[in-house]
């Protein structure tokens, strides 16, 4: 497979007066396009300075991103990010939060109407047309995320980040959200690199998982192939043996061989 | 009897005409509104208008005896009469109504404070999104906001040689202060969230500005804003005092000079409501603008 996103011996080295620490070390990887990538780990171990990378957000030290045979150093609406906090605009409505990133990016090549019917098309496809009026202090963190992942496939990114998208919501909302993220992977292919420290989530979610050692200079441990056809069942997959073992090869990764070690 | 029997004897509702109750009238929406504003009026306009009047009593049985300095009430209801009554009256150039003198001095503090609001946040933003401008303007900035705003009224004097422009640079250099400081605090505390979605959709430095900046650091924006009329309004009395022309202050600095004690006290009074009108109206455009800025 072509590698459509590729990282290449990434690291990253943050300097405090004469203090500095390692955080990334040659992270390398490759995605193909459509694939779908979480990359998992404890907390502390980088990865979402490793997304931000990615992202542009933040600089890497050494090595690189390419995407689409593109060197990528700086942030841009091709690699869309959805926060873990959503990070909406509270002063705009719902909509005008997707329409900010729709009038971004497309101005230049759609009409304003074509613009209208894009940013509601988006807020369908997450299932958040009806509150398109509501600010977003008016709508629950659930549907909050939502709107953040309308803004984010608004954008029609080449590469969807997720920032721990479902973290901090409970757990049936979250199983809902994943199935909303899995149909929406299913029906527009969309290349989508993932941080999670749910184990289910990620093997639910992925193509590969991605299993980063402790840091300090925390490296890629394991990628393992989660050969487990589409569309997937939440209830299916339960009794699942091929689920079952992707689940207890990434917890042995985590508990056995990479205890998180409690800062002393 | 068994528990079947219980099952075979389905129920048949039994179809009684349907009684009209009739129910107690709900209060109409007229006289429940009234309710509310007569318990408004008995929270907020009953207690200041009884402490005032207590307030009167006390001035006026103070100041009744013949060794007193100052005007009982009663007096300066007798001899300023006309511009408590009417504060639109024209009876001559110098000779105009209080609520004309107040519009002129609130001409100056629009323009003022107009002016300062604009530069003020302008220079807010650069101040609050430059570490360098930040590390070279905010103690300069600091050290100026300590000068009382007539000193510089000799100095604007001295360089635009006409006492109406220096009346609202003093309202400008008095007002501007707050508004550059709180500004550049609201700018500073923009969450790193907002910046990072500006950055992602690749906003230029204009749309930064007024699709993040503004909204975000709105309500310090009207914190400094609310001090900045506050501190206008102190100073344009100040300095129409000593500049002349037909401002309230002037009238007040005038009165003095021909010993005309009530005048005085009822511009006093003018002063200090069309200050507290200015105040509240500026929280409330403030309330206003920032709804919903308060991040969830």
């Amino acid at each position: 497979m072509p590698a459509y996103l590729q990282l290449s011996q990434i690291g990253k080295t943050f300097t405090r007066g004469a203090a500095t620490t390692e955080v990334l070390k040659e992270v390398s990887l490759d995605i193909a396009k459509g694939e779908y990538i979480s990359i998992i780990g404890h907390s502390g171990c980088g990865k979402s300075t490793l997304l931000n990378i990615v992202a542009g957000l933040t600089p890497a030290t050494t090595g690189g991103v390419i995407l689409d045979d593109r060197e990528v150093n700086s942030p841009g609406p091709d690699r869309a990010v959805v926060f873990q906090n959503h990070s909406l605009l509270p002063w705009l409505s719902v909509y005008d939060n997707v329409r900010l990133a729709v009038d971004k990016v497309f101005s230049g090549t759609r009409s304003r109407a074509e613009r209208h019917a894009w940013t509601l098309h988006n807020l369908d496809l997450v299932q958040m047309g009806h509150a398109k009026d509501k600010r977003p202090a008016e709508i629950s963190g659930g549907m909050k995320q939502r709107v953040g992942i309308a803004r984010a496939l608004a954008m029609e990114p080449k590469v969807l980040l997720l920032d721990e998208p479902f973290g901090a919501l409970d757990a049936l909302t979250r199983a809902h959200l994943q199935d909303s993220v899995m149909q929406i992977h299913a029906s527009l292919g969309n290349t989508i690199l993932m941080i999670t420290h749910d184990v289910d989530e990620a093997v639910l979610l992925s193509d590969r998982i991605v299993m980063m050692t402790n840091g300090p200079s925390a490296r890629i441990g394991e990628v393992l192939e989660v050969n487990l056809p589409r569309p997937r069942r939440r209830l299916e997959l339960v009794a699942n043996p091929t689920y079952l073992k992707a689940r207890e090869a990434v917890l042995k990764f985590l508990h056995e061989r990479h205890r998180f070690v409690e800062a002393a | 009897m068994s528990v079947t029997a219980l099952k075979e004897a389905p129920q048949t509702p039994r179809r009684t005409p349907a009684e009209v109750v009739r129910l107690a009238r709900p209060k109409t929406p007229v006289a429940a509104r009234a309710r509310a504003a007569l318990h408004w009026f008995a929270v907020s306009v009953l207690p200041p208008l009884v402490v005032a009047a207590l307030l009167l009593l006390l001035w006026e049985l103070l100041c009744r005896g013949a060794g007193a300095t100052l005007p009982p009430p009663s007096r300066i209801w007798a001899d300023s009469k006309d511009l408590i009554v009417d504060p639109f009256f024209v009876a001559g150039p110098q000779d105009i109504g209080l609520g004309l003198r107040v519009l002129v001095s609130l001409q100056r503090v629009a323009v003022g404070f107009g002016l300062a609001a604009v530069v003020g946040v302008l220079l807010g933003a650069l101040v609050g999104q430059s570490v360098w401008a930040m590390r070279g303007l905010d103690p300069i900035f600091q050290m100026l906001r300590t000068v009382p705003p007539l000193a510089w009224l000799p100095l604007a004097l001295a360089a635009f040689r006409d006492s109406s422009p220096s009346a609202i640079f003093v309202i400008f250099i008095t007002a501007i202060w707050p508004i550059i400081i709180n500004t550049a605090v609201g700018i500073r505390n923009i969450p790193q969230d907002y910046r990072n979605v500006a950055q992602v959709l690749r906003l230029n430095p204009i749309e930064f500005f007024w699709k993040i900046m503004l909204p975000s650091a709105a309500p310090y924006i009207f914190t400094g804003l609310r001090i900045g009329i506050g501190l206008s309004w102190l100073a344009i009395v100040a300095a129409e005092m000593l500049t002349g022309g037909v401002g309230i202050g002037f009238f007040i600095w005038d009165a003095w000079n021909s010993s005309r004690l009530p005048d005085i006290i009822v511009a006093l009074v003018y002063i200090g409501v069309v200050g507290f009108v200015l105040d509240r109206l500026v929280a409330a455009v403030g309330g206003f603008v920032t709804r919903g800025t308060a991040a969830s």
